[in-house]
């Protein structure tokens, strides 16, 4: 009888409890499209750790981002765009504030539904780079460079490297036979016109990335002075491999920020030393944001890397896009004055982001990045980068901030869009309006 | 008359003019054709004994690399681990042939291929589960593998000779010839040709039909040990190294699916037809061929002989 009667009396407790007014916590849903498997994990794993540990960071320290909780929900596409489109048609019924597609290919396909769907892109430093024009793209975003920036940010290091004169000289691009390895072509072109050098194209199908032998045989027949690598996954630790192998001088190659992966470096051991690759960012765990990710995520056992892989080149990158997602979400909040702001919200605040010096001192990121703004009509900043080279062990700066050739890039860019929003004839013309920068 | 002179003149203009480098690319050739060969030969073995094509013959490869690693980077030595692995490499086979075969006996042959494209998902997740998605480095170093390279002078030129290449070809020639001779002289040979040929017959005769089947899979996990090490220090063992080993499609429409002698000649045609053409050829159509070339050389071949270079010609009575 008393065995019953407290049983009565829990299960009325726990049915008031249930009948109480619970009080819901305000929210932001960020899906991120991660590879942390198939033949591109080796880049994937590292961005997907600092991705997540960031936002669980704020989580974590914070409470969130303006006291709304960060929902973070990984969806594995392993670099395969069907499966990326499956993971934004699965998850974009749950209000997600923005998209981070990780691939180009898979951004390609999004950029359509971004304004139907009204939920952001955010493909940064990677995507479609006319994109860049916000004016035919309001919803999608690619800060802090384009892939066409990056492209001329290379050429202005060879023609410092060079004296000034690239007549005669013959570059190369190496790259992933995707989407993504071919987008620097048009610029480099165009480059190759104006400065008057010949350019060679490397094509790398997807099933040879560690098939590389005959690419690095036509390199070596073609007597290549520098070589722009446009790889990813697994091709960039055979690239550097197949460059030391093949006796080509490795301070002249030089690859794009995919293709900085310490991974990538390590693979070609003592011959990859002064190999180069173009940065936004520092690498190392000496900034405060770093440390306060070690104490509260990897000292409560909340993240998947291990712990010393922070501060590599590839583990910052996440770090840095999800500083991006956080304050695109901050700025909205503020623009708003909601807390749990919405895509159409967010969408704003990417427009307005404006993330200053005195910004990233707050956020402990002082010396980690430049700062990075976004108008209405520049969707990308055209900010500047800089030269990495693996010293043995480590990514280490090599040289100044280099600006990109914006008056080459810009008009390019804005041609690229109009282009492809005239193949397009029921392309909405942009109607969103222009808030004030933050 | 442009286009004719860039395809069948030019090339053989440039061969002339630097035959160093001819030199230099009929060698990587080599080197690739012994390793394709290496991998048919996994195909093959499994082909002969029970009429599958092991679509899993790829992801072992990964499976065998990443384990010798994995076991090395846990403080196994090398060649303990390289023990080891092969321990692991023959439970896989028992497992395969009591899970996956075993149940499947006198099932249409499509139905057991099925199984092996069931049992690569398999192999692929527990091979991410146990060792990551990250690309490792093969211990070359300390398996006593040789390191650098050989610049010859010759042809007015220069030609490289990778150490680690020249080990590959030689390990895979004798890996090859083993296998050979394995199953052409010994009494499990025998019965493995005596299954390849009829499962009824062989059975009626007293062959085991599994553990046949246990030990061309377990020869087929010891070619895909090689391949990983071999292939794995050429580039580095990641998931990407499995759809290498699908370059050995062409090699089997070329050789035979039955064929060993076959899958050798058709590796060394396939790895060496590749490279000269991505070399000569490719730059004419903007490169990357190479992916796509060992396919129309094999269907070139398919053409004069329907059943591959050294397949058994069916004749069946109607």
């Amino acid at each position: 009888m008393l065995r019953q009667l407290t049983l009565t009396a829990l299960a009325a407790a726990g049915f008031a409890s249930l009948a109480a007014p619970a009080v819901a916590q305000d929210t932001v849903y960020v899906p991120l499209l991660t590879y942390r498997t198939g033949p591109f994990a080796g880049s994937g794993i590292h961005i997907a750790n600092g991705m997540r540990d960031y936002l669980e960071m704020l989580n974590q320290r914070d409470g969130g981002i303006g006291g709304a909780k960060i929902i973070i929900e990984e969806c594995e596409t392993g670099y395969d765009t069907k499966k990326g489109v499956e993971c934004y048609e699965s998850t974009k019924g749950k209000n997600p504030v923005l998209y981070n597609p990780y691939s180009t290919g898979i951004t390609l396909q999004l950029i359509p539904k971004a304004a139907v769907d009204k939920v952001p892109i955010l493909s940064m430093a990677y995507g479609l780079s006319a994109s860049a024009d916000g004016t035919n793209f309001p919803w999608v975003f690619n800060p802090p460079v384009t892939y066409w920036d990056g492209a001329s940010v290379f050429i202005r290091h060879v023609l410092q490297a060079e004296g000034g004169n690239l007549k005669g000289k013959t570059i190369g691009l190496i790259h992933l036979d995707a989407p993504f390895g071919k987008e620097p072509i048009p610029v480099l072109e165009a480059l190759a016109k104006e400065y008057g050098f010949n350019l060679k194209l490397y094509p790398v199908p997807a099933a040879q990335m560690q098939n590389q032998g005959s690419v690095w045989l036509s390199i070596r027949r073609d007597r290549v002075d520098w070589i722009y690598n446009q790889g990813w996954g697994a091709m960039n630790p055979t690239a550097v491999k197949e460059a030391v192998k093949n006796g080509f001088p490795i301070d002249k190659l030089v690859g794009v920020w995919w293709a900085g992966g310490d991974d990538d470096a390590r693979a070609g051991e003592a011959g990859a030393k002064g190999y180069k690759t173009l940065n936004f960012h520092n690498t190392g765990a000496q900034f405060p944001v770093m440390q306060d990710i070690l104490k509260h995520v990897f000292d409560k056992n909340l993240s998947q890397a291990k712990r010393e892989q922070v501060g590599e080149n590839l583990y910052n990158r996440g770090v840095y896009n999800s500083m991006l997602i956080a304050e695109a979400i901050r700025t909205a909040q503020r623009l708003t004055g909601k807390k749990a702001v919405n895509g159409a919200d967010v969408r704003r605040g990417l427009e307005a982001l404006n993330i200053t010096e005195a910004r990233l001192k707050e956020m402990g990121m002082e010396g980690f990045a430049a700062p990075v703004k976004v108008t209405c009509t520049d969707h990308n900043g055209h900010n500047k980068v800089f030269v990495s080279q693996w010293d043995g062990t480590k990514y280490v700066k090599a040289s100044d901030w280099i600006e990109p050739l914006k008056n080459i890039v810009r008009p390019l860019i804005e041609e690229a869009a109009k282009e492809y929003v005239s193949k397009d004839a029921g392309w909405p013309k942009r109607t969103e309006a222009c808030d004030a920068p933050a | 008359m442009d286009l004719l002179f860039k395809v069948f003149i030019d090339p053989f203009l440039q061969m002339g003019a630097m035959p160093d480098l001819l030199v230099q690319t009929l060698w990587e050739g080599l080197v690739s054709g012994v390793l394709y060969a290496l991998i048919a030969l996994g195909f093959v073995l499994i082909f002969k004994a029970s009429g599958v094509f092991n679509f899993a013959q790829g992801i072992m490869v990964v499976f065998a690399g990443l384990t010798l690693v994995g076991l090395h980077e846990k403080g196994v030595p090398a060649w303990l681990a390289v023990l080891l692995t092969l321990g692991v490499m023959l439970a896989l086979a028992v497992a395969v042939e009591r899970v996956v075969l075993r149940p499947l006996v006198n099932q249409p042959d499509i139905i057991l291929f099925m199984a092996t494209f069931g049992l690569t998902y398999v192999l692929i997740g527990i091979g991410e589960f146990i060792f990551g998605g990250e690309p490792k480095q093969m211990i070359t170093e300390e398996l006593g593998l040789p390191r650098g390279a050989i610049d010859v002078a010759m042809l007015g030129g220069r030609v490289t000779f990778q150490k680690i290449d020249i080990a590959a070809a030689v390990i895979a020639s004798i890996m090859i010839a083993a296998l050979a001779v394995f199953f052409q002289y010994t009494r499990i040979g025998r019965a493995l040709r005596a299954v390849a040929d009829s499962h009824k017959a062989a059975l009626s005769v007293g062959i085991s039909l599994n553990q046949i089947w246990a030990i061309v899979w377990f020869a087929a996990g010891i070619v895909a040990l090689i391949t990983g090490i071999m292939w794995g220090a050429r580039s580095d063992v990641s998931f990407a190294l499995q759809t290498i080993a699908l370059k050995a499609l062409p090699v089997l429409i070329l050789g035979g699916f039955t064929s060993i002698p076959g899958a050798i000649v058709g590796g060394l045609i396939i790895g060496i037809g590749e490279k000269l053409a991505e070399f000569y050829w490719g730059p004419l159509v903007g490169g990357g061929i190479e992916n796509w070339i060992a396919y129309v050389i094999a269907l070139g071949f398919l053409m004069v002989r329907p059943q591959g270079l050294f397949g058994d010609k069916i004749i069946e009575r109607i």
